[in-house]
């Protein structure tokens, strides 16, 4: 399977301090303690930022917009990653990119 | 099936941008809680309710209709909904709660005004100027919608002079305190929660209560804001015995509400998971949260009976 990578992608979702989805070290501890299930997981989607990883991102609209921001895996992630914050960055992108609002 | 992600946040965010909420509901029903109260109009502190507990009789009948919308051949016709929503407001007659149903809500924010009273609090409200906070545009990443509407608000605290700001709701707390300092320059409003100055006043119990309850904490309260301890505080006081249930405080399980605009199958599947939790620990929930209240309610049935904070205080501290 081919994806295009978007190499700068990281860097135009970086719009400030709060987003650090690179501070992930995809442990998996947010993807086991989701209320919502194996359907959402947060390494994946920050994985697929680092990666530049844009088309993967955008099929992953249901998912991205499934979080319920209730910050159960922040609590209990060991690296500090801003879970909800990245994710709120990632719908503002989709927004703009997928829905073009 | 969903409705369409993208035209449900386009019609949400050109609500907030064009009517001031995300669902818009005329001022005299945004207000009504406030007749009989004589409060003063503004003020250096207010009591302000962002609309919350107002809005979600509109919410909940809202949802009904997208659920209705999304298993039919409708569904397909949101994205024209949308254009048509910029000219007329569609959602305005989509959701149209009975008075029964809107009275129910707006006793909250009346309990929280007689709660203050008690405790020797002296403050206005801002009335028809009392504006949604847009806690749903930013959870969608509407972030320009948002910031231009949180200018807004700041010009209204402005014109009525505010500096500290009584919130009841864990949304419009968490906008106005932690979300609002990030997208506006020159605001320095003091926000604080009922519960956090009620918790601070330490107010004796007039009529000691009795019973266990199920507390569940609000996500936003407990790990956006660190507000756990005051409710706690404040019901154990009241003489009601708190039962805490598997996942509470810091680590307490979601009510489901926040994705329920966009996913009610999934938000309801979610209040299903909590209720079972909540229904473990004792009969009776307490919630402070109009999401959570809603959202735990309608997935118990009959199965449970649950109760906002501020009636149980009301009845033991300013009766």
């Amino acid at each position: 399977m081919t994806a295009l990578a978007n190499p700068r992608l990281a860097v135009e979702l970086d719009r400030s301090d709060e987003f650090n989805a690179d501070a992930c070290m995809n442990c998996g501890v947010c993807s086991a303690i989701c209320p919502m299930g194996v359907d959402v997981q947060p390494r994946r989607l920050f994985r697929y930022v680092l990666l530049g990883m844009e088309d993967r991102i955008a099929a992953e609209t249901e998912t991205v917009y499934s979080c319920l921001l209730c910050k159960m895996c922040e609590e209990n992630c060991p690296s500090g990653v801003h879970i909800a914050e990245n994710v709120r960055t990632l719908r503002h992108h989709i927004n703009r990119t997928v829905f073009g609002l | 099936m969903p409705l369409p992600t993208g035209d449900v946040i386009g019609i949400l965010a050109d609500n907030l941008r064009l009517r001031k909420s995300v669902l818009p509901i005329p001022a005299r029903v945004a207000t009504k809680w406030t007749e009989g109260l004589g409060l003063p109009r503004g003020g250096e502190t207010v009591l302000y309710t962002g609309m919350m507990y107002q809005l979600i009789p509109y919410i909940e009948g809202l949802v009904k209709v997208e659920q209705r919308l999304g298993d039919s051949w409708l569904a397909r016709w949101t994205g024209f909904g949308r254009k048509v929503n910029r000219i007329i407001n569609v959602s305005a007659f989509m959701a149209r709660p009975s008075a029964k149903e809107r009275a129910r809500y707006d006793q909250i924010p009346i309990n929280v005004v007689h709660l203050l009273r008690q405790a020797g609090v002296e403050f206005g409200t801002l009335y028809e100027d009392d504006l949604y906070s847009g806690a749903l545009a930013h959870d969608l990443g509407a972030d320009e919608v948002l910031a231009e509407h949180a200018r807004r608000v700041q010009a209204v605290f402005e014109k009525h002079g505010v500096k500290t700001v009584i919130t009841i709701d864990p949304h419009t707390t968490n906008m106005l305190r932690s979300v609002y300092p990030t997208v506006l320059d020159g605001y320095g409003v003091t926000v604080r929660s009922y519960l956090e100055v009620l918790a601070e006043k330490g107010l004796a119990a007039q009529h000691l209560l009795s019973g266990e309850v199920a507390l569940h904490d609000s996500c936003v309260f407990a790990r956006y804001e660190g507000i756990v301890q005051e409710p706690r505080k404040l019901l154990a006081a009241a003489g009601v015995t708190i039962r805490d249930p598997e996942n509470t405080g810091r680590q307490t399980l979601c009510c489901g509400g926040p994705v329920e605009s966009l996913y009610p199958a999934k938000a309801a599947a979610n209040a299903a998971k909590r209720v079972e939790q909540l229904r473990a620990a004792a009969p009776d929930g307490v919630t402070m949260c109009p999401m959570c209240y809603v959202n735990l309610s309608n997935a118990a049935g009959d199965t449970m009976r649950f109760k906002d904070i501020s009636q149980y205080l009301r009845e033991a501290y300013a009766s």
